[in-house]
């Protein structure tokens, strides 16, 4: 690797890190400033986390949380990509399913909670199931679109060489909208990660999501609802990078664009 | 090697009789092509010439079985064609290669009916006969636009198909790259004898690569001529034998050769 190109990764990492810093102490002044007695500063916010962790339910929480989104989120892919790649083959049943989708899919996750405790009670599969439900229509909607998109000239070459449909689907047209599938699936994580929190408000009791509203109710510790969101947009953070690192394989890379 | 034209009308390998061809659009049918017919021998190498939207790729599809023809039929080996066959393959320009697979799976895309070890020897044999050798784990955006198209033929090849349809092949090529190709088809042609049908707007092309080269007319398009390129392979493209073809060709199409 090139000196430029390392400097221009490092550039990458430093940059955000001096704006997090800058922010950082800006609020530490203005919560000194205003003298604020009930928001928290970042160093109450420290103690809390270290708190948290003393008592030993902060890893716990994180768990259950990254557990019930990888949960939801691993069955809504089982269930979306191939469903989105049924619908995007036969044109027919997405014209049928599709109004019913787009029907279904601007009600909010959060609207469904009484429906879902209806369903599954109180508790863990309540909450998975929101989750599920949030992440499998961005899902469908990429398969789906996925397909549809694939150039004709790569159906024609798969179809000249003799594929059966199954087999053309399976090496022609799944890896040909891979790339697409792959922005969908982020987009359902990142809202995954975003309904965990809300289903952990109101169906069960650990989580981070959980912590937000447990700390406030059970005598208003806001540096613990601070420190449970800046973990849940830390953690968000970190899945969104780890994902993104799927778009450097090779197999799938060229439907990205990269510089490099 | 040069058989007559004469044997070559007997055991056509690809016989189109009477083909016509029109699209509807906006309520209009516009005709693209009419009354077609035209003979390919077994291992001849042929080319469609013709001006820019006269209907070469239409009449390539439909002889290549992507597209059905408003009238005529296409027989190939004596039997009718009724679709896409992996038996004849059709080369586009460089896009056709798939991004997905290294130059190794895109060789061996067609190869899934082979035994392992069987598809191995296939794939190295026609990586070596298009010179990819050492990009085998590469992926086609590695690769520059010459050895794409030189990996899509090789893709061709490698399932042993007794026609190629080549549409433009090189069209997206510098002029140097296309001179390399066109040497390096003629020498895997001259290895395979495949019955080759290749289309191209450029007179010079046609006249280097093929046994007979098919002129066609504006639209609607019909066969204008017919000429036979009677020079043997390695052509010396400065002889007068070759000077004369080209010429004669640039007239028939009613391109006074100069600039
Ligand atoms: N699917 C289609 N629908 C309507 N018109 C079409 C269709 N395909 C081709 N045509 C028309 O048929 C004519 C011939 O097209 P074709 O692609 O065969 O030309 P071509 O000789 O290959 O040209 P070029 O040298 O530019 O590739 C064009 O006028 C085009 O507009
Ligand atoms: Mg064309």
């Amino acid at each position: 690797m090139s000196s430029t190109a390392w400097t221009r990764r490092l550039e990458r990492v430093v940059w955000p890190l001096l704006l997090g810093l800058v922010l950082l102490l800006a609020w530490h002044y203005s919560v000194a400033w205003t003298g604020s007695k009930v928001f928290p500063s970042p160093l109450d916010v420290r103690k809390g986390m270290a708190e948290l962790a003393r008592r030993g339910v902060l890893w716990g929480y994180i768990a259950d949380s990254l557990r019930r989104v990888g949960v939801g989120f691993c069955s809504a892919m089982v269930v979306g990509i191939p469903l989105g790649l049924t619908l995007g083959w036969y044109p027919a049943a997405s014209q049928v399913v599709n109004p019913l989708i787009q029907m279904v899919r601007p009600i909010s996750p959060i609207a469904w909670i009484p429906i879902s405790i209806v369903w599954f009670g109180v508790g863990e599969r309540s909450a998975i199931f929101l989750i599920f439900l949030a992440a499998l229509f961005p899902i469908v909607v990429a398969a789906m679109n996925g397909v549809r998109n694939v150039p004709s000239i790569f159906r024609r070459a798969g179809r000249n060489f003799g594929l059966s449909p199954l087999r053309l689907l399976a090496t022609v047209v799944f890896p040909a909208s891979l790339p697409q599938i792959i922005i969908g699936l982020r987009i359902a994580l990142g809202i995954a990660w975003l309904v965990v929190v809300a289903a952990e408000m109101i169906a069960v009791d650990s989580g981070l999501g959980y912590l937000v509203i447990d700390a406030r109710n059970s005598g208003k510790r806001y540096d613990l609802v601070v420190a449970a969101m800046l973990m849940i947009g830390l953690i968000g953070l970190g899945l969104d990078i780890g994902f993104r690192q799927l778009e450097t394989v090779k197999a799938i890379r060229w439907g990205f664009r990269h510089e490099g | 090697m040069q058989a007559s034209t004469a044997k070559k009308a007997i055991d056509a390998k690809l016989r189109a009789k009477g083909i016509g061809m029109s699209f509807k659009r906006d309520g209009n049918t516009t005709a693209v092509l009419e009354n077609i017919d035209l003979d390919v021998g077994e291992g001849e190498f042929l080319c469609l010439l013709g001006p820019s939207g006269c209907g070469k790729s239409t009449l390539l599809n439909i002889v290549a079985g992507f597209l059905e023809p408003t009238s005529g039929t296409v027989m190939i080996d004596g039997e009718s064609v009724k679709g896409p066959d992996a038996r004849r393959i059709f080369v586009f320009q460089e896009r056709g290669v798939f991004p997905w697979l290294t130059v190794e799976g895109n060789v061996g895309f067609g190869l899934f009916r082979l035994t392992r070890a069987e598809r191995e020897t296939r794939i190295a044999h026609y990586i070596k006969l298009v010179g990819l050798q050492g990009f085998e784990k590469a992926y086609p955006q590695e690769l520059s636009g010459g050895m794409k198209q030189r990996l899509e033929v090789a893709r061709a090849l490698a399932v042993k198909p007794d026609m190629l349809f080549l549409d433009e092949p090189f069209g997206a090529l510098d002029s140097i790259t296309r001179l390399i190709m066109r040497g390096e088809l003629l020498r895997i042609w001259e290895a395979e004898r495949k019955t080759i049908v290749f289309v191209t707007h450029d007179i010079e092309e046609a006249v280097q690569l093929a046994d007979r080269v098919v002129v066609m007319s504006t639209r609607p398009a019909r066969i204008q001529k017919i000429v036979e390129i009677d020079i043997p392979h390695p052509r010396d493209i400065s002889s007068p034998r070759y000077l004369e073809l080209r010429d004669g060709i640039f007239e028939e199409i009613g391109l006074a050769h100069k600039i």
